[in-house]
């Protein structure tokens, strides 16, 4: 927003939390350019909901700093939330309360008055296509109306800054896709928003830039284009039909994608990355030519597929390590795959 | 959650000018007083009443069985007829119901912090106690319920306060601000502790000698000397002389000014705690 000029929306510099002996952030370091979506992507105890939780000065750091538009999050935590708006991993409202009364709870914690509360719950109620559930409890919401509710209990005041952590975790396809609508209109809006998710694909679809965190770092920053050129456009993988061929399946497709094929524990089946110049297209002919090759080869294919990089596979490319055990990677989006 | 096969809404398509128009940045209103956020807070406290009015069964079931109980109980044991002990008993028993049943302070705040509405309300730029006081203007409401129902069932059974209408609300209403004050007690509790059953159980550590050694149910001039120490500084003792004498028409101003105190001191003292907790959360 024009008052703070071209400084980021958010700068942390080495920001430490250390639980018990379990450091969730380890040395985090961030730079959140201001009017765009900025995704932070890592798995399960990446630290994400730490990172969000200290943003948005409900947690104290142990060490590092952390600047909102310019106000240090510990010495001018109430100019930061004036500033900020938050809608956690878990359900920022309240369950036993009903929409409207949730929504006029919060605008009078804003300061409207009864009347005007009153007026502006029911215009986000109805931008939000919540009207008819305006009087219902929140516990009897699905779960993508939930989340609605609590993005327009986020923008009551429009926010110059909104977390979203992991906002789509948990819901149906079409209900993350209103979700995922709703972020892009906030953000034309003028509001930066900071979200969070496990998802590679979601990070690709809605952010500007991406931080791959892990073990409470930042492990690789970029474009959505920078990030999966050094990933990788996605995965061939194939099923043979004769376990006995899958030798030369494999010098056939090492030699056609220029790639380490792995065997996988299926004894027909093989998967190998295909290396990615940012462009998909380039991944899609690679694929077609290495399945005619293979055709070529007098190899009988019985299923044959490019998917996208999963989350597990972004984590290998990055540090040569596979994602920690307890990531999800389960996400229907990003197994998602184009049968060539 | 049959709800969500038939849900309104499912077909909701988020329309770029409908969502443009809401969010185009009005005039924003002024951050509420604090004042103005403690009530907004015990709104919220009264709505979960009306969404969830079991609540208000502990409130009322607890000291009708407690009045019923120790009337019947002791009374003729004790003072030899029931109506001569209800006359002593009534303001101790309401006293011992209302100081029990604050408890429920702590434990609402300690089953509430943990949920993400929490992290909503910290979030705000709002006078930081202003949840906290919530809770316990709407606990204030659930005292007074209670201390009615009390005063019902002890007028049915007999009992006639020398005081009046005037002395039993003046009674009423000292109790209420000591409870306000106690209160904090709880919130203090309820951000320390991990779970509910621990707030429980402290609670009831805390609540049992405070509320049963002390001159609620018998004259402490037949106690054991050690016992009368205790007694003689015990708060409780003091929130009910000063009751009983308020009820009985009697104004003791000593002991009504001493609770006062006490009350003044509660609130700085576990307040303060309670702040500390809370912005350290
Ligand atoms: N309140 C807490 N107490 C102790 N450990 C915590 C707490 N919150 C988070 N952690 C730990 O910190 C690490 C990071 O957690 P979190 O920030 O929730 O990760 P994410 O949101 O990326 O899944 C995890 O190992 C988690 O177990
Ligand atoms: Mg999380």
């Amino acid at each position: 927003m024009s008052e703070h000029g071209a400084g980021p929306a958010i700068e942390t510099s080495g920001l430490i939390k250390i639980f018990g002996k379990n450091r969730a952030l380890d040395g985090l370091d961030l730079t959140v350019p201001a009017g765009t979506v900025y995704g932070v992507l890592g798995p399960n105890g990446a630290g994400k909901t730490t990172a969000v939780r200290i943003l948005a000065t409900l947690l104290r750091p142990d060490g590092g700093e952390a600047r909102v538009f310019g106000h240090d999050i510990v010495r001018d935590a109430d100019a930061v939330r004036g500033r900020v708006s938050l809608t956690g991993q878990f359900a920022s409202v309240d369950e036993d309360m009903t929409g409207m009364e949730n929504l006029v709870l919060i605008a009078r914690l804003l300061g409207y008055r009864k009347p005007g509360a009153r007026d502006r719950a029911a215009q986000l109620l109805e931008a939000f296509g919540l009207t008819d559930a305006a009087d219902r409890q929140v516990k009897n919401f699905s779960g993508g109306m939930r989340r609605r509710l609590d993005i327009a209990a986020s923008i009551l005041n429009t926010p110059e800054l909104l977390f979203l952590d992991e906002p789509t975790t948990g819901l149906d396809p079409r209900s993350r896709n209103q979700v995922w609508d709703i972020i892009r209109i906030v953000v034309a809006q003028g509001t930066t928003v900071m979200l969070t998710t496990q998802y590679l694909d979601e990070a690709d679809r809605l952010a500007g830039r991406i931080a791959v965190i892990d073990h409470g770092k930042v492990i690789a920053e970029g474009t959505p284009g920078q990030l999966k050129a050094s990933v990788g456009a996605g995965s061939v993988h194939v099923r043979l039909r004769d376990a006995s061929q899958r030798p030369e399946a494999e010098r056939v497709l090492s030699k056609a994608l220029d790639a380490p094929v792995q065997l996988e524990a299926d004894p027909v089946a093989l998967t190998a990355r295909v290396a990615g110049e940012g462009i998909e297209h380039a991944a899609a002919e690679r694929a077609a030519r290495a399945l005619s090759e293979l055709a070529a080869a007098g190899i009988s294919v019985d299923d044959f597929s490019l998917g996208q990089p999963s989350l597990d596979e972004a984590f290998l490319a990055l540090t040569g390590a596979p994602a920690r055990a307890d990531a999800r990677t389960d996400h229907p989006a990003t197994s998602e795959e184009t049968a060539a | 959650m049959s709800a969500t096969t038939t849900e309104p809404g499912t077909a909701y398509v988020p329309a770029a000018e409908a969502l443009s128009a809401v969010m185009a940045p009005g005039a924003r209103p002024r951050r509420p007083s604090a004042l103005s956020a403690s009530i907004t807070f015990g709104w919220r406290a009264m709505l979960k009443i009306k969404h969830v009015p079991e609540q208000l069964f502990d409130v009322t079931a607890f000291p009708i069985i407690m009045t019923l109980m120790f009337t019947y109980l002791f009374g003729g044991a004790l003072a030899g007829s029931t109506t001569e002990y209800l006359q002593y008993l009534l303001p101790g028993i309401m006293v011992t119901s209302i100081v029990m049943i604050t408890m429920y302070t702590g434990v609402a705040v300690n089953t509430d912090i943990e949920k993400g509405v929490f992290d909503r309300f910290r979030s705000l730029s709002i006078w930081r106690p202003a949840p906290m006081v919530g809770y316990i203007l709407g606990d204030m409401f659930r005292y007074t319920v209670a201390s009615l129902v009390i005063l019902v069932v002890g007028l049915v059974l007999g009992f006639r306060p020398g005081g009046g209408v005037t002395g039993v609300l003046a009674g009423i209403a000292l109790l209420i601000a000591f409870s306000f004050a106690f209160s904090w007690v709880w919130t203090m509790f309820g951000l320390l502790l991990r779970s509910e059953k621990s707030v429980m159980g402290v609670s009831m550590l805390v609540l049992f000698p405070l509320t049963f050694l002390s001159n609620v149910f018998v004259d402490p001039e037949t106690m054991p000397g050690w016992l009368q120490v205790f007694v003689e500084v015990n708060p409780i003792t003091h929130l009910v002389s000063a009751v009983r004498s308020l009820m009985g028409g009697t104004t003791d101003t000593g002991e009504v000014t001493l609770v006062l105190i006490s009350s003044a001191v509660l609130v700085v003292v576990f307040g303060t705690l309670t702040m500390r907790l809370y912005n350290r959360k």
